[in-house]
């Protein structure tokens, strides 16, 4: 079990818990505001776009190439910007925070 | 070669130079054609811009001479296409209700049951016209029989057999939507044009003109890319039955197999766009005025980016694809062509046992040094039941 905490572009925090899946599929079922998932995770839409905290920025890793590819053309990116579709939803994410970029 | 095989006439070109070069009604197009090359022209809309002053400029071919509406959201940039496009969204995420989600299995069900009552069909008027056509009906929330008069119009609402533009047909199109709108203002109700009639951007009524373009726009965009979507996909399934049998024993790839789907043919070849300063695009340089495009197909096919990049791989978990553009003016109409694709595919795996491609002829676009399938004038198919 992970809880997983969404800040969104309205300055609301909402907390939730997964277990498996991915950050994006765990956002959409709680329907996080900013984040539709709309290619349905295959890295293609960036609309589940996300900034990690930079102090956890060891819990998810960096994007691997073709993530990074997508990433460096989409509008509001930072140095800790990932598409939560490609971020697998485990027990060490625990505490996580992310900041919806949309 | 399979029949439904949708090659890739880019590749030379991207490999070596990076871009191809069209002549388009004397105003010629510098193509993009690398999947990053791309993605970087559609992220720099202050460079290659959509909403210039001559209207149907960044459509190739261009629709300058037979086209004076400006469409929107599509030929508006940043930041007003932010407001307009605020306004669509949430309308455009309708597909994801469940209600439509139903209303489009009926569609397609009646579609499929009447292909496999008839046995032999050909796909692009007998079925795809029809779906897409019914299909609209729902994004547009207007009755089900208003489809009937866009299926009697042909596949060849824009394009006519032997010019690629034809300013008379597109008139059809445009003097049906006036009466629309003329409809809706008489006699509001809950249909997209009423909605948008209704409608405020930054503190100002949408105009008629407005709605105008809007309506063009949806059914413009949504008509042959959706049409060539599915009828590929049958054509596809009939040439690979072990892919139908695969998806019907495992249905959690659908959404992996519709991305990739769609990768592969990518229904929408090229979008244009004009350029604003003097720069250069893959390193070579481009005037101010002049026009490029990105060219998604080809995208879509850079095997920097994609592992068997001329293969369909039902599975592929990462799939950047562009085939609904990417950045800004990403396709709107995408939840709507996503839905369609994942209720025909159930639909098949339900009721279809095999199909069978009898004889086809194909569409190829013409863009001068490149020669694109991008799917069919006609396809006879048999259709076998479960
Ligand atoms: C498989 C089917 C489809 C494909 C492959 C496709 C592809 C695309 C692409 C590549 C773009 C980007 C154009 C650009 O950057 O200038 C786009 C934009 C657009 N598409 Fe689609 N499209 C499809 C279906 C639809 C449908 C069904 C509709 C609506 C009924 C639609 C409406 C639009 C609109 C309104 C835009 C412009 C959005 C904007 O400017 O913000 N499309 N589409
Ligand atoms: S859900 Fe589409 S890129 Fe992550």
């Amino acid at each position: 079990m992970a809880k997983i905490t969404f800040i969104t572009s309205d300055g609301k925090t909402k907390t939730v818990e997964g277990t498996s899946g991915s950050v994006m599929e765990l956002a959409v079922q709680n329907k996080i505001k900013g984040i539709d998932g709309d290619c349905g995770g295959v890295c293609s839409c960036a609309t589940c776009h996300v900034h990690v905290k930079p102090e956890q920025w060891n819990l998810t890793g960096a994007p691997d190439e073709l993530e990074n590819d997508m990433l460096e053309f989409d509008e509001n990116v930072s140095e800790y910007s990932r598409l939560s579709c490609q971020i697998k939803v485990s027990e060490d994410l625990d505490g996580l925070e992310l900041t919806v970029a949309k | 070669m399979k029949k439904s095989t949708i090659s890739d006439p880019f590749k030379e070109a991207r490999e070596g130079k990076g871009f191809g070069e069209m002549n388009d009604q004397n105003d010629p197009v510098k193509m993009v054609l690398g999947h990053k090359d791309v993605r970087k022209c559609a992220h720099n809309w202050k460079t290659f811009q959509s909403g210039g002053e001559e209207v149907g400029r960044i459509v190739v071919p261009s629709e300058v001479h037979i086209r004076e509406i400006r469409q929107i959201p599509f030929e508006v940039d940043p930041p007003e296409h932010k407001s307009y496009r605020d306004l669509v969204d949430p309308w455009f995420k309708r597909p994801l209700e469940s209600s439509y989600q139903a209303s489009l299995s009926e569609i397609i069900n009646e579609v499929v049951d009447e292909a496999l009552d008839k046995g032999v069909i050909e796909v692009v008027e007998g079925f795809s016209l029809k779906l897409q056509s019914r299909a609209l009906t729902l994004l547009l929330n207007i009755p089900y029989d208003e489809a009937d008069l866009w299926i009697s119009w042909g596949t060849h609402v824009f394009r006519s057999e032997d010019t690629a533009l034809d300013g008379d047909k597109a008139n059809i199109l445009y003097d049906y939507i006036d009466a629309q709108i003329d409809k809706a203002i008489a006699n509001p109700g809950d249909d997209l044009y009423s909605v948008l009639l209704a409608s405020e951007v930054n503190g100002k009524k949408m105009t008629k003109e407005e709605v105008k373009g809007v309506l063009i726009l949806t059914f413009a965009g949504g008509r042959d890319t959706v049409i060539n979507a599915v009828t590929n996909s049958i054509a596809y399934f009939a040439d690979h039955p072990g892919s139908l049998d695969r998806l019907r024993a495992e249905p959690e790839i659908m959404n992996t197999a519709i991305e990739e789907l769609i990768r592969y043919f990518s229904p929408l070849t090229q979008m244009g766009r004009v350029v604003t300063e003097d720069t250069q695009v893959c390193e070579h340089a481009v005037k101010a005025q002049s026009r490029i495009s990105m060219c998604w197909a080809s995208a879509n096919r850079d095997e920097r980016v994609f592992d068997r990049a001329n293969e369909v791989v039902l599975d592929r978990k990462v799939n950047p694809h562009v085939a609904f553009g990417f950045g800004t003016h990403n396709c709107l109409g995408a939840t709507h062509a996503r839905q369609i694709m994942k209720i025909l595919l159930t639909t098949l795996t339900q009721k279809v046992k095999s199909m069978e491609i009898l004889d086809c002829k194909e569409n190829i676009e013409d863009l001068d040094e490149f020669k694109r399938k991008v799917g069919y004038d006609s396809i006879n198919v048999k259709f076998n039941k479960l």
